[in-house]
Formats: C-alpha cells, sequence, structure tokens
C-alpha cells in the first residue's frame, strides 16, 4: 500500500493510514523528500487522522518523516492527533519532540499560512 | 453497550506480520466495548498491545496474542498474552528501560507498555521465547 501525497499549492499532505508497513513509510518518507524539493514545496502537512494508535514505532515514523523534510526546507505540521490517542501519549512519556501539531488540517493550514507571514 | 460477561470474551491471534498488529489492536478494543471497559483504558490497552505485538514480529519473528476480559475479585479484566518461542531476552531489567534497544528502535516499547497497563509481568528464556503477560482493569 503506499501513501498518495496531495499538492495543495505549495503545501504537501500525506495521510497515514493505520495498516502501513515499514516499508511503506520508508517509501512515504522518500517521496516526500523527493516531492519537497520537485515542487518547492514550503510546508508539508502529515495526517495521522486514520491511525489509531501512536505507539512508539508510528511516533518515530512520524518524527523522521517530520525531521526529514524539514531538512529540506519545508514546515512540517503533523495534524489529526485523536484525543484519545493523545492521551495514550502523554501516559507514555512519548513526545513529537519539536514537531508542530496541529488539531485538522484546516488549523494545520492555517498554521503553515501564518509562518510564512 | 452490554457490559455482562454472557459470551466468552476472548481471542487467540497469530501474529506473523505487520497487519497482524492492527488486527489484535482492533479485535482488544472490540472485546474491551462488549466488556464495557471506559475508552481511556481500552486505547491504553490497545497501545500496549501494538507494542508487544510488534515486539514479537521485530524481535522474535511470530507468536501469538491471546486477549481474553474476566471477572476477577468483582473487577473486570483484560488480560494480554503475548507469546514467542524466539530468541528470548538476556538482560530483562536493561530491556525494560526507556531508550533501550537492540534493533535500533525507541526502545519505549516494553517501558511504556508497562505504563499503560495496571499489570505487567515479563518472563523470557533465552534460545526458547517470551511471554508478556499484562491487565488492564475496567474501572
Ligand atoms: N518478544 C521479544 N523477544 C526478544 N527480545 C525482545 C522481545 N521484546 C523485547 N525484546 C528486547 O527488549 C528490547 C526493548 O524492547 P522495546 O522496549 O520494545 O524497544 P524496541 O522494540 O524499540 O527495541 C528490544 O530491543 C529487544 O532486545
Ligand atoms: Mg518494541
Amino acid at each position: 500500500m503506499s501513501v498518495p501525497v496531495l499538492r495543495l499549492g505549495d503545501v504537501l499532505i500525506a495521510s497515514i493510514q493505520a495498516a502501513l508497513t515499514d516499508r511503506d513509510l520508508l517509501q512515504l518518507r522518500d517521496d516526500l523528500s523527493d516531492q519537497v524539493g520537485r515542487f518547492r514545496a514550503r510546508g508539508v502537512i502529515v495526517d495521522v487522522t486514520a491511525l489509531d494508535v501512536l505507539d512508539s514505532s508510528a511516533i518515530r515514523t512520524v518524527r523522521d518523516l517530520a525531521h526529514t523534510t524539514r531538512l529540506r526546507g519545508a514546515r512540517t505540521v503533523v495534524v489529526g492527533i485523536q484525543p484519545e490517542v493523545a492521551f495514550a501519549m502523554v501516559q507514555l512519556g512519548l513526545t513529537l519532540e519539536g514537531v508542530a501539531t496541529a488539531l485538522d488540517l484546516d488549523e494545520g493550514l492555517a498554521l503553515l499560512r501564518q509562518e510564512d507571514a | 453497550m452490554t457490559g455482562h460477561l454472557s459470551e466468552p470474551l476472548r481471542a487467540c491471534l497469530p501474529v506473523r506480520e505487520e497487519l497482524d498488529i492492527v488486527l489484535a489492536r482492533t479485535c482488544a478494543r472490540e472485546l474491551a466495548r462488549r466488556g464495557g471497559f471506559p475508552d481511556a483504558a481500552t486505547e491504553a490497552a490497545a497501545t500496549a498491545i501494538s507494542e508487544v505485538a510488534r515486539n514479537i514480529i521485530v524481535h522474535a519473528g511470530m507468536g501469538e496474542i491471546l486477549l481474553e476480559v474476566v471477572k476477577e475479585r468483582g473487577r473486570r479484566e483484560l488480560v494480554v498474552l503475548a507469546c514467542d518461542r524466539g530468541p528470548g531476552i538476556p538482560d530483562l531489567d536493561r530491556a525494560m528501560l526507556d531508550g533501550y534497544s537492540t534493533a535500533g528502535g525507541l526502545g519505549l516499547g516494553l517501558s511504556s507498555a508497562r505504563r499503560l497497563m495496571d499489570e505487567f509481568h515479563v518472563v523470557s528464556r533465552v534460545g526458547k521465547g517470551t511471554v508478556v503477560t499484562m491487565k488492564k482493569w475496567a474501572a
């Protein structure tokens, strides 16, 4: 299963599914990094709404994604962390370490625009 | 939304590939829901199950997960057993530490599973395998 990356102006949007394998995720990281360069994207939104848990492996993946795209020069925002998921994360002491988060896609886009201004 | 235990709430799931991790937590959620568990307890258990299931795949290759909702001392509990016949864990104390990984992981799986559950216990024999037993209470 590969992850479609949508393009909205100079923002790329990738939605992560629960059933992605590690290989899919590496593929996504490379795709995103590639497309940030190709389309000169200023921002990337990683949508995790479909993830039913953010366990340590998902956290690492999302963090890696965000760091990679940031290194390529795109602001990266993670959106769609469900309240129950956030609750479990806090209990875990897991954090996204400096990765910006927003409630949903709209807020994520607003955040990116704000930073552009 | 029954909250009764009229039928056995139990499942035995093979863990061989990454999709099985998703299946295990989906099944656990369904059992917890039928057992009347609160959402926060259910999600905590689902996350812990995800960790031990992934450990089976990454560190042992394959194994299985047993799930059961039982009534113990008047309280409902979700009991989780994660078993494998993999290489075992030579230094369990270290393996339980935050940040300790022999596989380039975050090393937070076992320690966070322990934090997320109400009871947590590992038995492991080098060369024989590992059994993680964990329980989440309904209240
Ligand atoms: N089922 C298992 N079989 C063998 N070793 C395991 C198993 N589960 C955990 N371990 C060992 O314990 C260490 C810590 O596990 P964990 O906290 O989940 O971190 P990670 O999976 O990120 O390495 C692993 O790196 C591995 O060495
Ligand atoms: Mg692990």
